[in-house]
């Protein structure tokens, strides 16, 4: 792997930016692997890299249909935040919050995770109660969070209208670890650090079926590029999770929903953290680039055509020009939509299957991107131990069997 | 902004609509009988078939009144609404229809 440095960008800046090789490889399928993750995402590239990093395991496969971060990965809002109100919650998404604040240096590759501080609003006496609960919990699980009055909200966030609006801004919870990251970054940073450890990531390459032994164990995948044979199968494949795992018989409780977001025109830095609202349902932070993300709601329906309703995004920016009158005259640039995989309690499911040897990364539903770096490595540790690691043990698919939902949909740390 | 064809009133933006999710789930007649298994199917498991998908809807801001429909989750085209009680249309009735 060709090292970034400072030296190396000055070096190639002088010469005319010549002599950069790709990032990885483009490999082609082998005949078996120790492992193969389906979903080259951050999630899956995460898991391939710790996988071959941290257990050992080098002959590793990730198979992608598409391109490289070509689904949400590259479709989300890049807000990363470990706010949430239930301990097992708290203790996963920190995790993640730990692995990024070192992530860079890990993979020598620059994924601008940016802790500018996450601002959520509350706008009714019921959000105020909420939002100061949820900083109880997770000041009590050692995740930062502050209460902040409307005149200490304007100081994080000056552009913000806090009255003289249909739901006046009465405080709003702060985590100054949260923020936001380079999306595409992540995907390409951890594929070249994969790829480095030995890793074959393979583009354009659709999974059709998951093969089983007589045993009933998994024991490859059918590809459009031909058979590959390995013993321990890790999907992590978003917005299909259901489609993948029907192929080995296994059954989900998720559904999938187009989620939108939206980017305007690139202006000049003026939007110093990332501030959300739940009742009146924004998410707004500025790229570096000086685009402003917007994040919208899902669709009412299920469905896999990632585009959503215009009327959803609509809401959006209703609500974005409330909160900020200034915006009213900026033009959007561009709207898309990914599948999200959502389950009944709002939480994911990291976990060993029914079908040994297939392991399963998927529910994350409208904000999977905040947990890439930890839910890569919890997947690559239960693929490695075939069990599961303290932080995911809760995160089970029997979980709604057994009663033990880990409720974020009720308790909502984010509208749904 | 879709339109669904409400078999009650025609016509109209989806907005009037409410979604039910999946259709043809059977609540199971005696919960105490069943296994957790079972009553977890019946409460979380869904088809979330990509592609032709049996569906509720409401009407709620026009008849209020529920109704089937099948839909194609890859595009979202409607190709089929029918009343509550009645058997989606089989392959042979939709034939001709553009998903």
């Amino acid at each position: 792997m060709q090292r970034f440095s400072g030296l190396s960008l000055i070096r190639r800046g002088l010469t005319g930016q010549r002599g950069w090789q790709p990032q990885w490889r483009q490999a082609e399928p082998k005949a078996a692997y120790d492992a193969i993750i389906v979903g080259g995402g951050g999630h899956g590239l995460g898991a391939a890299f710790y996988l071959a990093k941290e257990h050992g395991l080098t002959r590793v496969a990730v198979v992608e249909k598409g391109w490289i971060g070509g689904g949400n990965t590259g479709r989300n809002t890049t807000i990363i935040r470990s706010n949430y109100l239930f301990d097992e919650s708290a203790a996963l998404y920190d995790h993640s919050v730990q692995l990024w604040e070192s992530l860079s240096q890990v993979l020598n590759y620059n994924v601008m995770f940016s802790q500018r501080g996450v601002l959520m609003l509350a706008h009714t006496v019921h959000d105020v109660q909420v939002c100061q609960r949820h900083v109880h919990a997770n000041r009590a699980n050692g995740v930062d969070n502050e209460w902040l009055t409307p005149e200490e909200a304007r100081a994080v966030c000056p552009l913000l209208q806090t009255d003289d609006i249909r739901y006046p801004v009465l405080g709003a919870a702060f985590q100054r670890r949260g923020g936001t990251a380079r999306h595409d970054a992540v995907a390409w940073g951890f594929a070249r650090a994969a790829d480095a450890l030995g890793v074959d990531i393979i583009e354009n390459c659709e999974v059709i079926g998951i093969r089983r032994d007589a045993h009933g164990a998994a024991c490859g995948i059918e590809t459009t590029r031909g058979f590959i044979s390995a013993p321990r199968i890790g999907v992590s494949a978003a917005g299909h999770s259901s489609v993948i795992m029907k192929m080995a018989g296994v059954e989900l409780p998720i559904e999938s929903y187009p989620l939108q977001a939206l980017v305007s025109e690139p202006v000049k830095p003026i939007f110093p953290c990332v501030v959300m609202s739940n009742t009146i349902h924004a998410y707004i932070s500025q790229s570096d680039k000086g685009e402003m993300v917007i994040g919208a709601g899902t669709d009412a329906y299920t469905s896999y055509t990632q585009r959503g309703g215009l009327h959803i995004s609509r809401h959006a920016i209703e609500a974005i020009c409330e909160l900020f009158p200034m915006f009213r005259r900026l033009r959007m640039l561009r709207n898309w939509g990914g599948i999200v995989d959502v389950t009944p309690d709002r939480s994911p499911i990291i976990a060993k299957t029914p079908v040994p040897g297939l392991y399963v990364n998927c529910g994350w539903g409208t904000g999977g991107f905040k947990a890439t770096p930890g839910a890569a490595h919890l997947l690559a540790w239960t693929i490695a131990h075939d069990a599961p690691h303290p932080i995911n043990a809760p995160f089970t698919i029997e979980r709604f069997r057994d009663g033990n939902l880990i409720d974020e949909a009720a308790a909502a740390a984010v509208a749904h | 902004m879709l339109l669904i064809n409400c078999p009650y009133c025609g016509e109209r933006p989806e907005l009037e609509f409410v979604h039910g999710g999946q259709a043809h789930i059977a609540r199971p007649g005696d919960p105490a009988e069943c296994s957790d298994q079972q009553w977890a199917e019946y409460l979380y498991r869904r088809d979330n078939i990509k592609g032709l998908h049996g569906e509720r809807w409401r009407h709620t801001h026009g008849c209020g009144r529920f109704f089937n429909a099948l839909r194609d989750t890859t595009s979202d085209v409607f190709l089929a609404t029918y009343k509550v009680g009645e058997q989606p249309p089989t392959q042979a009735q939709l034939k001709g229809v553009k998903a």
